[in-house]
This record gives C-alpha cells, sequence and structure tokens, in this order.
C-alpha cells in the first residue's frame, strides 16, 4: 500500500508544532512521546502501521476547533480517529500527521423521547448510545458488529451498517444532525431535532465522507421504541443457490425481517468448532429475524417457513424461547472470532444485487481454488451486503499480498455484476485504489470537488478515499499553495 | 429544449450561454425560475426492475404513473408516498422521478420509513460544465466513495440535471388501518401523536387536521398485525373520541388528502411549509397566525396558508428548523437562509458544480 512521502518539513517543526497543540489544550491530552503514539499507528486493519506525529485528544468541540486552526495555521494534516476499529484503515495515521482522538468526548447531551432524539457527544460508543435510552425501552438502531467499541465518530465517517439495518437503515438514515469542525476550526450546525436539509443537503454528503470533510463532535441521532419481542428461525439448505432463491422469495413475499444472515459451509463449520451453537452442517444456512408482538412474530414466521419449505430445506429450527434464539445467534456473532482462531483472516464488504448472489458464491469458489486460499461466506443476505473472509497466513512470506490479490478481484467481481467495493466498512486506504473500476474519472473529481470546497488544502484524513493518481495533482497544489 | 438522451442533455448544457430553467414534469415548481426551459421528460423508461431485490433504476424523466404501474403489477411501491402538488399550486402534468428526487419530495410515511433520499440508491446527472456524473449504484449498501446521491436529493437542479435515478422499493403492505382522535387542541394532537409514535406499534403516519379538529394515526402490515396493534394504540387515549377506518380505499384517500395537503387546497394565499421539532410545532404554528394549518410528521411538518405577501419567517422568528415558501412570490427567498459559513459551503458546492452558473441560478441561494 503506497502512502504519499511524509512533508520533511513537517517533522522538521515537531516541536513547535507540539509546542502550540499543548497552549489549547492540557498537558495530558497532547501526545507526542514515540512510546505512547505507537498506541495510534493503526486501527483495525493491522497489516498496516505509522505511528503520528503526534496524538491530541480534545475534550470540547471548542478544543477540536483550537485544534485545527493551528494544524490549518501549520498546514499539518490531521488524522481524525473515533475508536480506532475501522477495518479499512480509515484511521491510519501518516508520520506527518496529527491524531485527533474524539475518544473523552463522550457525554449523552440530551435525550428527548417525546421527539425520539439522543445528543451526544461523538466519542459514546454505539452500544452505549443505545444504553443510555434502554430505560424507556427505547434503541439506536444501526448496530455494527464492532458495537461495543466502535464510536458514533466513526459510525457517522463510515455511514456503518450492521445486521438490522434491512429495516431500519444505515447511519445515515438515523442521523438528524451533526455539530462540526471544518479544517480552519470554523464550527457548523446542520441539521437537528427538525427533519430535512433548508437547503442543499450538506449532512447527507457528510455522512460516509470518512473524516474528510469535517471532525463531528456532537450528533443528533434518531431513536426508536423497542418492538415487543423478536425472534429468529435457523434454516439449513443443500445449496448456496436455494438459499439465495429463498431470500428473494421472502422478501417479494413482503414480510420485512428485520436481518437474514447468511452462512456457507466453511463458514458454518468454523463456527460450530468454535462456539457449539448446535447448527446443522450443509452447504447454506440463514437466519432470518423477525420483530413484534408474539402474534405478529408468530404470523410472519410462519410466512417465512411456509417459503422456505418450498425449497426443501434441510433444517428448520424457530426458535421457542430467548434461550434458542441466543443459540442461533450465538454461531453468526462470534463468526469473526471463529475465523481469527482458526487462521488470519481478510473481511470484505462488496455489495451486490441479490440476484447475483449464487453466481458471486460460485466465482468465488472458482476462484478460491485458483488462488489457493480458502474462503468463508458470512453476510447481511437480506440487502446483498457479502463478506466474504479470506483465510491465509501472516507469518508466511507472501501470503498477505496473495490474499490481497484474492479479495481485490472479489472486489472486482461486485463491481461487475452491478454491485460496489464497499457496504459498511468504508473505502479507507484498503479500497482506495480500486476506486478506478467502480468509477469513472469524472465521477470521482465530482467527490474531489466536494472536498475541495470543505478542505480546499486537502489537510483532513490523508490519501484515504480517492487513488493517489487521482488526488495527486490537488495534493501537490495544496503543498504548494503553503 | 427537451433532449432525448443523456448525451443530448449534455450537449444542450454544454451549449448554453445563460440561465437554464430546469424541469421535470412541472408539478412542484418553487421559487422564481428564469431561463431557457429545459425539460427532462424525453429521458423517459424504466431501465431497470428487480422486484426480489427491491430495486428499481429509471430515466430520469419517466412518468411517476408509469413507475407506479410497474410497481403496482407485483405488489410494490415507493414507501416514500409522494405528494402530489398539483391541486395545491394549481399545476398540471405529469410528476417525474427526477423532478421528485430534486424537490427530496416525501409524505407522510417519511416519519417512519425515511424521505425519498432514504430510498434514493444511485444517481446520473449531467452537472454545469456538461459533465455526466454517476454515484451510488442499484444496491441497497453502498459505502464507496462521496454521497453525492443525497446531496443531489433536494438539490432541485441546481448541481445538475439528473438523468437516471435508482431506487429501493418496498413491497405493499397486506392491510392498513387508520384512527381517528377527536376534539384535541393543537397541542394535545402533537402529544398524543408523540405517544403513537414512541410505542411500539409501528405507526407509520401521524397528522394533525385542525379545521376537521381530528388526528390520524396510520398503521400498516398483515392484518392480524394491523387489528392487534390498532386495538393496542387505541389503550393509549383511554377517555379520548376516538374512530377507526379499516376499509383499504377509505384509509387511502385520508392520507393522500394529508400527503396532498387538501385542507389548504382551493383557498387564496401563499403556502408555508415548516420543518420543526415536533414538539414546538403548536407554538410555532401559533406565532404564524395562519388562516389554515395541517400538522404532518407528528408536528415535524407543518403546513400553513397565509395571506400574499406574508414574511413567515418574520413571525416565527428565531427557532430550530426551517421555513419555505412553497407558494406565492414575495420579496423574501422561497428557500431558509443558511448561516453564513453554511451558505458559503453551498455556495462552493454550486460553483464547482456549476462553475458557469446555468443550473438554475439563484434559485436556491
Amino acid at each position: 500500500m503506497q502512502m504519499p512521502a511524509p512533508d520533511a518539513s513537517i517533522l522538521a517543526r515537531k516541536d513547535q508544532i507540539v509546542a502550540r497543540l499543548r497552549e489549547v489544550l492540557p498537558a495530558s491530552a497532547v501526545i507526542s512521546e514515540l512510546s505512547e503514539t505507537r498506541a495510534y499507528e493503526c486501527d483495525a486493519l493491522t497489516a498496516y502501521r505509522c505511528p503520528p506525529l503526534c496524538a491530541v485528544l480534545p475534550s470540547s468541540t471548542e478544543e477540536v476547533s483550537a485544534v485545527l486552526k493551528i494544524c490549518h495555521e501549520e498546514g499539518v494534516p490531521v488524522v481524525p480517529r473515533g475508536s480506532g476499529t475501522s477495518l479499512a484503515g480509515g484511521a491510519l495515521p501518516t508520520a506527518d500527521s496529527v491524531i485527533l482522538g474524539v475518544a473523552k468526548m463522550n457525554r449523552v447531551l440530551e435525550t428527548d423521547y417525546a421527539n425520539r432524539i439522543i445528543r451526544v457527544q461523538t466519542g459514546r460508543t454505539n452500544l452505549s448510545v443505545s444504553g443510555a435510552v434502554a430505560e424507556e425501552d427505547f434503541f439506536y438502531a444501526p448496530d455494527p458488529s464492532s458495537q461495543l467499541a466502535c464510536a458514533i465518530a466513526g459510525n457517522i465517517a463510515m455511514n456503518s451498517g450492521g445486521a438490522h439495518c434491512l429495516k431500519y437503515g444505515v447511519t445515515t438514515n438515523n442521523l438528524m444532525g451533526v455539530t462540526m469542525v471544518l479544517m480552519d476550526g470554523t464550527v457548523i450546525e446542520l441539521g437537528g431535532a427538525h427533519l430535512d436539509a433548508p437547503g442543499l443537503d450538506l449532512l447527507g454528503v457528510i455522512c460516509g465522507s470518512e473524516g474528510q470533510l469535517g471532525v463531528v463532535t456532537e450528533a443528533t441521532l434518531r431513536i426508536l421504541r423497542k418492538p415487543e419481542g423478536a425472534r429468529p428461525v435457523l434454516m439449513g439448505f443443500a445449496a448456496n443457490e436455494v438459499a439465495g432463491e429463498c431470500v428473494s422469495d421472502v422478501i417479494k413475499a413482503g414480510v420485512l425481517p428485520v436481518a437474514i444472515e447468511f452462512m456457507d459451509r466453511p463458514c458454518i463449520e468454523a463456527c460450530e468448532a468454535f462456539a457449539h451453537a448446535g447448527y446443522p452442517m450443509c452447504e447454506a444456512l440463514l437466519i432470518v429475524e423477525v420483530e413484534g408482538s408474539e402474534a405478529e412474530i408468530a404470523e410472519q414466521l410462519e410466512k417465512i417457513i411456509e417459503i422456505a419449505r418450498r425449497h426443501n430445506p434441510v433444517e428448520l429450527r424457530e426458535a421457542r424461547d430467548e434461550d434458542e434464539a441466543g443459540r442461533i445467534w450465538l454461531g453468526r456473532k462470534s463468526a469473526f472470532g471463529a475465523m481469527g482462531q482458526i487462521n488470519d483472516y481478510m473481511c470484505l464488504d462488496g455489495t451486490i444485487p441479490v440476484s447475483s448472489l449464487p453466481h458471486v458464491l460460485r466465482r468465488i469458489g472458482e476462484m478460491s481454488e485458483e488462488f489457493g486460499l480458502k474462503v468463508a461466506n458470512v453476510f447481511h443476505a437480506g440487502d446483498g451486503n457479502m463478506h466474504p473472509l479470506i483465510l491465509f497466513n501472516a507469518n508466511e512470506e507472501g501470503q498477505l499480498e496473495l490474499c490481497e490479490r484474492f479479495g481485490a478481484e472479489i472486489l472486482k467481481l461486485c463491481v461487475e455484476v452491478g454491485g460496489c467495493l464497499t457496504g459498511e466498512h468504508g473505502v479507507g486506504i484498503e479500497k482506495r485504489d480500486l476506486m478506478h473500476t467502480q468509477y469513472a474519472r469524472a465521477d470521482l473529481e465530482a467527490q474531489m470537488a466536494v472536498k475541495d470546497v470543505f478542505d480546499p488544502r486537502w489537510l483532513l484524513n490523508p490519501a484515504k478515499v480517492f487513488p493517489l493518481d487521482a488526488s495527486e495533482s490537488r495534493r501537490t497544489f495544496a503543498i504548494a499553495a503553503e | 429544449m427537451r433532449p432525448t438522451s443523456e448525451d443530448d442533455l449534455a450537449e444542450a448544457i454544454l451549449g448554453a450561454h445563460a440561465a437554464l430553467s430546469i424541469r421535470g414534469g412541472g408539478t412542484r415548481p418553487i421559487g422564481t425560475a428564469e431561463g431557457e426551459l429545459l425539460e427532462t421528460g424525453g429521458l423517459s423508461g424504466v431501465t431497470l426492475y428487480e422486484p426480489g431485490a427491491l430495486t428499481l433504476v429509471a430515466k430520469a424523466g419517466t412518468p411517476l404513473t408509469e413507475v407506479e404501474a410497474a410497481l403496482d403489477a407485483e405488489n410494490q411501491r415507493l414507501a416514500f408516498e409522494v405528494p402530489d402538488m398539483r391541486g395545491l399550486l394549481g399545476t398540471r402534468g405529469e410528476s417525474t422521478l427526477g423532478g421528485i428526487v430534486a424537490a427530496n419530495a416525501s409524505g407522510p410515511r417519511r416519519i417512519a420509513s425515511g424521505a425519498c433520499r432514504d430510498f434514493l440508491l444511485g444517481v446520473r446527472f449531467v452537472d454545469g460544465a456538461g459533465t455526466v456524473v454517476s454515484n451510488g449504484g442499484r444496491v441497497m449498501k453502498n459505502v464507496t466513495g462521496y454521497d453525492l446521491v443525497k446531496l443531489m436529493a433536494g438539490s432541485h437542479g441546481t448541481l445538475g440535471v439528473l438523468t437516471e435515478v435508482s431506487f429501493k422499493v418496498l413491497p405493499k403492505p397486506e392491510a392498513a388501518a387508520t384512527l381517528a382522535l377527536h376534539g384535541l387542541s393543537d397541542a394535545e394532537a402533537v402529544a398524543a401523536m408523540a405517544a403513537a409514535l414512541g410505542s411500539p406499534y409501528d405507526v407509520s403516519g401521524a397528522a394533525h387536521d385542525p379545521a376537521a379538529g381530528r388526528t390520524l394515526l396510520r398503521i400498516e402490515g398483515f392484518t392480524r398485525s394491523v387489528a392487534y396493534r390498532l386495538e393496542q394504540l387505541k389503550a393509549l387515549f383511554p377517555g379520548h373520541e376516538i374512530t377507526e377506518e379499516t376499509e383499504a380505499a377509505a384509509v387511502s384517500a385520508l392520507w393522500a388528502a394529508v400527503r396532498d395537503v387538501a385542507p389548504l387546497q382551493g383557498r387564496t394565499g401563499d403556502v408555508w411549509r415548516l420543518s420543526c421539532k415536533p414538539s414546538d410545532a403548536p407554538e410555532l404554528a401559533a406565532r404564524l397566525r395562519a388562516e389554515a394549518l395541517l400538522y404532518d410528521w407528528g408536528g415535524g411538518l407543518v403546513w400553513a396558508l397565509l395571506a400574499d405577501g406574508t414574511d413567515a419567517r418574520a413571525r416565527l422568528g428565531a427557532f430550530a428548523g426551517h421555513a419555505t415558501r412553497v407558494r406565492g412570490t414575495g420579496g423574501v427567498p422561497a428557500f431558509h437562509p443558511d448561516p453564513a459559513p453554511v451558505a458559503a459551503l453551498a455556495e462552493g458546492l454550486r460553483r464547482r458544480f456549476d462553475p458557469r452558473g446555468v443550473l438554475n441560478p439563484g434559485l436556491m441561494a
């Protein structure tokens, strides 16, 4: 992975820059010793590491503004960081950058049940937002797998999804407003407890902009009343194609499950060995969850099971109680952990049209043979968001590179069938150089024009999202302008 | 001008030396349009519809009626409930998908399911320099690059002219029912709607018509489930005068009237649309001293009829939200002005996407 060479003049001015940051932040909030900045050298994409120039941990929007103002004046790149759980390298520093972590900003500012909103500082973790409104039986819908650790700031930057977004939508559908600091220190407010924008929908473009347009410090989020109950049904099928058809039929029938999760044989085997969830050994497994009152759940499951029966399932297991529901989810929820136990793995995130599911799974199987690397598939089938896990051995010379080449081929396949490179993890550095396969030059130019307006000097979260060759003229121009 | 292909449209924009007034079906005009007319109606037709994937792609000038017919045949629909503004605005013609997106036109179901922008999966458009741009796609989850799809929704043709749009569609529910609470004051109605929307019963519409003294709550889904939730919902309002409507056509008519702002139709005056925090709505509405009002979105959307030329923003004073004049002309701009730093960003975007200022210039500024 190529990264731009660090700016030597910034490295040379490190002491001066750190000293200026210490003028606006408490001493403990500015981290500049290499032994300590190493904690920020990578996110969850651990194959790539680079300690930053320094890291700052502001406690308020005002402090974020002061930090950005200094960095803007000094021409120093800034890498915003939530909890550092990005699988795409969205928070990977460069040697000449300041990491701006929002972890200290984790307060709930307002809960308003009548208007169904919560306002939080963005360092707050995803799960603890739901936790803050649980006593009134409300919740915050987007639920990425990392929800225990990931911060709302990162959720907004990557427009995170989760298993339940089939019904509730992803972050952008649940984000109502932000307080955001632009690179020059200007604080702006967008949206709030009211819906829609008065003019252009800037909030819509900020969500998913991977921290490249501004640093979001506060967010107004939509909260929902919890359903009366929820229950999953587990179904096993003799072939991936059949499971794929079943998914399509369920959707067409008008049942809107909250989640439809898909696991293939390699994944089922690994999960079973790890979690002993009692999964049947078959080619494909679906977990379909529905919500509502007891009677409503029964009615929906009845319809789903009737559809499933038409596809000759090898197993049909309806959860009769909480305990059984827990066990059905246990295997799926431990999929990543199970994989981690047996191997190093790389998790992909492409989305495909649901109708292409059988074709894509077959091609992945063929490519797996060609590359000599095993793949386990676990994904959100209802919306076509795939998560192929490519297994490799990081200690073996050349395996990471082989795995990355294989991964790139799978993502190209996703684009080829009408899908996209990333459904919920973001581009970061991981998919940066593949952007040309999905977007023409003019498409990327239009996106970069947005960046030009919000961050004319291209200082925020450098070298992410856009292929370096596409952004080169802008980055060099920005440096020359200094 | 009425180009019939994306290439011709790009050429028309490239060749323009003065302002262009962009028009889809012309059913929901807003503000003052100046310049040569550029119509998108020539770009028409559904290009892809996969009911099993809940996806529909169509050219921007495709009439809504054509799309609805295709969806109807598969028992599906556009879930954001497109308002028909012809009655309110006195316009004619056929609403187009591109126009709907450009206006981010969303009806009563917006509070439960989302707005037009939430169902929009991808766009193709021609920017002010005549360049064709594609963003998003046809899949439901897509975070690849910046989300220009949302930016284009509601941009009223000022950043580019849409040529193709992709939507997530949804199955039609088996049944629908509406509960009507009678005789509530505006404040009581907003509180009742908040209670309903804060219940676990998936209320998909919450509107209050003060003139009729009626507060409507809608439930949709499978028949048995609708019946169950209707009873549960009723139990939230003991002692109220309540009627219910479960006949499909009647439920549909009730919500079409809310969607299309029927109570304000056929009357003279300016029409304003207020987006606010629902609990603020009754107090803000009182400040307006309107001739007629309609509350939708649980109070988050207030339609107000005011005498010609009234500056609703002056009456409202400072508040959290925005007020748009959807009918009428006057000294103040139709769109609510953004605060200075936000306005600067919006202006910057318009300059980048339309450097020569030919696309509906001045409309949103």
